[in-house]
């Protein structure tokens, strides 16, 4: 059997990127579609936590009896409903987490760590009974110093947060403890000897502050437990099946007995790939004997899920005067949170990833402090690192008085550099998105006073892993397209659109869904972007079954030679002097007789997804100082990046429009505002400041292909990179409208017009 | 204390339910009528996604109270599309992909409604201050406000 | 928690007068369901005024306007002749929070939330209102700037609410104007308020003036000093200087997540001086 590579229609028509109607799409407009909040059932309890106010106590004892005594409350649970956990590091989305951890994340056993820890959960018969019994549980706290800020955290004698937390990565191995988990480093040539080469040197140490994923959706579960250990949960996240993984682990079931349906999902940008109230919810509903909800509220979802780090950044970098990069040096110190775990690991990996430089030495170090575990938050650990290296690079255009544009592409990576965390890179398209971000007009649009351009580039690595999709052909001829990763922007029209071309059928008779953990095989989750470049893959291979049975089947009916029969353009066709006895045979028509050819007609693309191509994006940004009062407005916003082959480009151009406006809120006003007192002040959307629809400008997007020859599409996954470029070209912009280098972030108004009146620049 | 006994009309349908003094008319839209089209975002009045209109005014539904309505028309995203026929906005919100999870389009296609009502040519300027006690978190609302312009123009059109 | 919606003001004085817990007045909602939410307040009793008819209303009256104390920003937003005489008492009453927030939220409670950061009190008080309270003893008149005392802390007796506020006659060549300052371009509490009001006579030198500043004390100020240091110029810089320093000099602000002291004290006078201008040429083509 000889089959072409057909991705194209019946008719030689592509589906694949043009810009269909999502077929998920009426019931987001209609209001009918069920996120985490909107699923119900009969009987059901209403469960929320109790948190701890202190962001560092040990807990001396809890009494839940009066909370167990008030008429509807139907369970109550606290570290005692939960086993301790060896130590034991599993993946999470592109981060590592500790299973001992998370069971101690999830409910707080020896201390709490955090305002907003949980240490106890009830279930009732409505909110008001809830909350009335949380205020009826009696915990007693020795209250212990608390310590927020990462460089105070590093410090010897600071507040200890584990006993049995010892550095690993250094050398010799510490006798005490710390609240530093871990120093990575990566290492490439000598900095030394390169920076003695270089004609100039800009060193610069940046801070960051911890900001907020800010999905408009709170965390949601719905668990039922049954008496044969058996359970279902709904819950609103990134990976269903990691949220069964967990959940088994954490409560002692087999997994093949907890059965996850993901709902719909309003948001998520990492933070929802790890769990919190699933556990609860379940043991909860073990201990009632009945449905549990639980939602978070607002203020629950900034004090109690997971952040990103803030961070400190020094960055050093030398160049000639030319303006070849000779030497970078990096030193990286990020917020865990009250565990291990933060993305200092790939923000160490991404750095310097955009350029080629002989030597780089990059050192990361994983802090714990008080406040919430961090979770991964939109290409983890790479805005912040990448904000350091771009404000420097930007630093020395202007100090070499070299165009921005032209120094990074003197120093870009390209097909075949070696990048200095290990791999050499393939085809990739960041010379490409430099040269279009030039070829704008908006590069050489006039700016008047107080008004500033800023360009940086960034950076992902992007992730394939473990996939499974089923093709399945109905009787009448329309496909059902089940794949196991959640949607959270869009995936369902790629893959359909992908299914279409693959198999020859019309668009909007492929119905795909995303399939709950007892219908399909493991999905590693929505995350690393990788749902889109993964699921096409799978599809591919399961298109390739259905090809292949067909043909199988054909040549039965034909009684014809596997070399007589090819599957093309939608058809199995007959070849040579076949075709003139039989005519092709169209997957619908297959479809009719499918019983009498064999049986159903499916196929299940079951992969672990290679071949992940990086995306690299440029950004391009106006914006405008109000030298009188340090706002700061956007006027004009250019994204272009890499998307090897861009499926469904609205939705490509909707993440890169998406992860901009996350950068601008960043680098403009988002930051976690702690007291002395280490707790949070501005645990809502009022003070939790991100961009509403006038402080952002249209943002326009430029889909550059260079294809990763890596997949059968040439799909590079495009969910990160955005987010990456924001915050070094704003600041790079901000340097271009005030001349003050901003090296803390967020520039808000109060920092910016102080640092305007510190150098004489406002008339204030 | 007994509960409120409320009648009221929603998406033109006459309803009667029964509240708490402390339940909030989105409380009682998605717990009690269970028109879970309105989205609860962080019951604050911050980001609009619980979004109604009320006697023919855009209001924050977390911020009235269901005994407030007795008497009270209400229209929510439900009421949006009339039968099999979408509204407009709806139509050109799918077409432009204006849309990426979907939590808060409910809450803007009843805001934008809301305007497009008031104003028939709104500039992308008024479209943004209009809109922005709605947030999005994953389009940056580039396509949004794009798509609300292009339905203004398209309904101007006739 | 009971619910009452009384339809008379001796109505509401009454359930207030006798209530025996905690009791709240109700109008807009946006500041009352926030903090019920966040069990800040736990009232036993709600009492909506809003089917009081006099809180209701927008009537001329005496040659000024009154304003129930329970009618909307978007309202007055569209009456038709309002923001004529006093846009800046409008745009002020719009600005507070989002379009759904305007939908809902009043001048009366805007004013009884008790926060020095109010967007529409400047506004009133630069432009001279009076409110007229009712209580258990009878209504009685407070000027605006009396009524706040203190972050949360009002000058209304047990019982009382505010029914209404009246604004003063309108001289010819006036106007009013009032500015903001917040990090984003909606939805922030304001980290300064200004609001000015201001007449000129036929040679375009200003006669009457008022100015008010909030978000930067623990109540809204009316302050004086600003208001003379223009009356009688035409707004030339050396007077705009002088409205800055006063503006300045009257600042009293804390530093808090909002913003720092500094920084209030900066833009205060920026923002003095702007809305003085705008006020200003509003007034000339008034």
């Amino acid at each position: 059997m000889a089959e072409t590579n057909g991705h194209s229609q019946a008719n030689g028509q592509h589906v694949v990127g043009t810009r269909t109607v999502r077929p998920d799409g009426v019931d987001k407009v209609t209001g009918r579609a069920r996120f985490g909040a909107d699923f119900n059932l009969a009987g059901q309890l209403i469960g929320r936590v109790l948190r701890s106010p202190h962001p560092h106590a040990r807990i001396v004892s809890i009494d839940t009896s009066k909370a167990e005594a008030l008429p509807g409350v139907k369970a109550v649970i606290t570290r005692a409903d939960f086993a301790d956990q060896p130590s034991e590091f599993i993946p999470a989305g592109e981060m590592m987490m500790n299973y001992k951890d998370v069971v101690r994340n999830v409910m707080a056993r020896e201390k709490v760590l955090y305002e907003g820890h949980a240490v106890a959960a009830v279930a009732a018969t409505s909110t008001a009974i809830a909350r009335r019994a949380l205020k009826l549980i009696e915990v007693q706290y020795e209250t212990l110093p608390h310590v927020i800020d990462v460089v105070e955290a590093m410090r010897p004698d600071a507040p200890l947060l584990h006993d049995d937390l010892f550095t690993v990565g250094v050398e010799p191995k510490p006798e005490k403890p710390s609240n530093i988990a871990k120093r990575v480093e990566i290492k490439q040539g000598d900095v030394e000897a390169g920076f003695k080469t270089a004609d100039i040197i800009v060193e610069r140490e940046f801070k960051t502050a911890p900001v907020h994923q800010g999905y408009i959706e709170p965390h949601a579960a719905l668990a039922t437990f049954s008496e044969d250990g058996s359970t279902e949960l709904w819950t609103t996240t990134q990976g269903h099946y990691i949220v069964r993984a967990h959940c088994a682990r954490l409560l002692g079931l087999d997994i093949g007995k907890v059965r996850v349906t993901a709902t719909e999902i309003g948001g998520g940008f990492g933070g929802k790939t790890v769990v919190y109230l699933e556990p609860l919810a379940i043991a909860l509903s073990r201990k009632a004997k009945r449905p549990v909800k639980m939602v978070m509220s607002r203020e629950e979802v900034f004090k109690a899920s997971g952040p990103t780090s803030g961070a400190t950044v020094r960055v050093k970098l030398g160049a000639t005067k030319s303006g070849k990069f000779v030497a970078a040096f990096a030193e990286l110190k990020y917020q865990a949170g009250a565990f291990q775990g933060s993305p200092v690991q790939p923000g160490t990996m991404c750095a310097y990833a955009p350029y080629d430089i002989e030597h780089v030495h990059v050192i990361g170090y994983d802090v714990v402090s008080n406040r919430p575990k961090v979770a991964a938050y939109r290409a983890p650990g790479a805005p912040i690192s990448e904000y350091a290296v771009e404000s420097v690079v930007d630093e020395i255009a202007k100090k070499l008085d070299i165009d921005p544009i032209d120094l990074r592409m003197q120093n870009a990576a390209h097909e075949g550099t070696k990048a200095a965390y290990g791999p050499k890179f393939g085809p990739i398209g960041l010379e490409e998105t430099l040269n279009a971000i030039r070829k704008t007009e908006h590069w050489n649009a006039p700016l008047r006073k107080w008004q500033g351009r800023g360009v940086a580039s960034g950076f992902w690595f992007n992730i394939g892993g473990e996939t499974c999709v089923s093709l399945t052909v109905n009787e009448d001829g329309t496909v059902s397209l089940m794949a196991g990763t959640p949607d959270i922007g869009g995936l369902r029209a790629s893959l359909a659109a992908v299914a279409a071309d693959e198999l020859g059928v019309p668009y909007d008779k492929v119905r795909p869904i995303i399939g709950d953990t007892g219908s399909l095989g493991f999905n590693f989750l929505t995350g690393g972007s990788r749902s889109a470049f993964s699921g096409s893959m799978a599809i591919v291979e399961a298109a390739k079954q259905i090809k292949a049975d067909l043909c199988a089947r054909a040549g039965k009916l034909w009684e014809a030679k596997p070399d007589q029969v090819e599957f093309s353009e939608g058809h199995v066709r007959p070849l040579g002097a076949l075709a003139e006895k039989v005519k092709p045979m169209s997957v619908a028509d297959f479809a009719k007789v499918a019983g009498k050819t064999g049986g159903p007609i499916g196929g299940v693309g079951r992969i672990n997804a290679q071949g992940a191509g990086p995306s690299f994006g440029t950004h391009l940004v106006d914006l405008e100082v109000d030298p009188e009062t340090g706002r700061t407005t956007i006027l004009r916003y250019t994204v272009a990046q890499d998307a090897g082959r861009a499926l469904h480009p609205a939705y490509v151009e909707g993440q890169y429009q998406g992860g901009a406006v996350q950068g601008i809120g960043w680098a403009l006003n988002e930051e976690y505002v702690y007291g002395a007192d280490g707790k949070l002040q501005n645990a809502g959307f009022l003070d939790y400041r991100m961009p509403v629809a006038s402080d952002v400008p249209m943002i326009d997007a430029i889909l550059v292909e260079v294809a990763n020859p890596k997949h059968p599409y040439g799909v590079r996954g495009v969910g990160e990179t955005p987010i990456v470029p924001p915050l070094g070209a704003i600041a790079n912009a901000m340097e271009a409208a005030t001349g003050i280098r901003f090296t803390e972030l967020p520039m808000s108004p109060p920092k910016v017009l102080k640092a305007l009146k510190d150098k004489g620049l406002s008339k204030v | 204390m007994a509960k409120h006994h409320i009648e009221a009309k929603v998406n033109g349908d006459p309803v009667e339910f029964l509240c708490e003094t402390e339940d909030t008319l989105l409380d009682v839209l998605r717990d009690t009528l269970s028109l879970t089209g309105s989205k609860e975002g962080c019951s604050s009045g911050d980001c609009g996604a619980c979004s109604v209109i009320l006697d023919g005014r855009l209001v924050c539904s977390c911020l009235v109270l269901g005994c407030e309505v007795g008497g009270r028309s209400v229209e929510t995203i439900e009421g949006m599309a009339k039968g099999e026929t979408l509204h407009p906005l709806q139509k050109r919100f799918l077409e432009a992909a204006a849309l990426q999870c979907g939590i808060c389009t409910p809450g803007f296609l009843v805001a934008s409604r809301a305007l497009l009502e008031k104003t028939t040519n709104p500039t992308e300027h008024e479209v943004r201050y209009w809109l922005a006690g709605n947030l999005c978190r994953c389009t940056g609302y580039d396509k949004i406000v794009t798509a609300v312009m292009d339905t203004a123009a398209a309904m101007r059109k006739g | 928690m009971r619910y009452e919606a009384p339809e008379s003001v001796e109505g509401a004085v009454a359930l207030l007068a006798g209530a025996k817990g905690e009791a709240r007045v109700l109008a807009g909602g946006t500041d009352l369901l926030v903090q019920m939410r966040a069990d800040v307040v736990d009232p036993e009793l709600i009492v909506d005024i809003k089917k009081i008819a006099e809180t209701r209303a927008v009537t001329e009256e005496k040659g000024g306007w009154r304003i129930g104390a329970a009618v909307t920003g978007a309202e007055l937003k569209e009456h038709p002749r309002l923001k004529q005489v006093w846009p800046g008492l409008v745009e002020a009453a719009n600005l507070i929070g989002s379009t759904q927030v305007q939908g809902r939220a009043t001048l009366g409670g805007n004013l009884c939330n008790g926060s020095p950061a109010a967007d529409s009190v400047p506004a009133l008080i630069a432009a001279g209102a009076v409110a007229t309270l009712a209580g258990p003893k009878g209504k009685r008149d407070l000027p605006v700037e009396d009524v706040m005392l203190g972050p949360r802390k009002l000058a209304l007796t047990k019982g009382e609410i505010i029914v209404s506020f009246l604004l003063p006659p309108r001289p010819a060549r006036s106007s009013d104007a009032y500015l903001r300052f917040i990090p984003r371009t909606e939805m922030d509490i304001a980290v300064v308020g200004a609001g000015v009001s201001l007449t000129l006579d036929g040679g375009g030198t200003i006669t009457a003036a008022r100015v008010s500043l909030g978000a930067v004390a623990a109540r809204v100020l009316l302050v004086q000093e600003a208001a003379q240091a223009i009356i009688g110029s035409r707004l030339d810089k050396p007077a705009q200087d002088r409205l800055e320093a006063a503006a300045r000099a009257a600042c009293r602000p804390i530093d808090d997540k909002r913003g720092t002291t500094e920084f209030r004290i900066d833009v205060a006078a920026v923002l003095t001086r702007r809305a003085a201008l705008i006020a200003l040429d509003r007034a000339r083509t008034s």
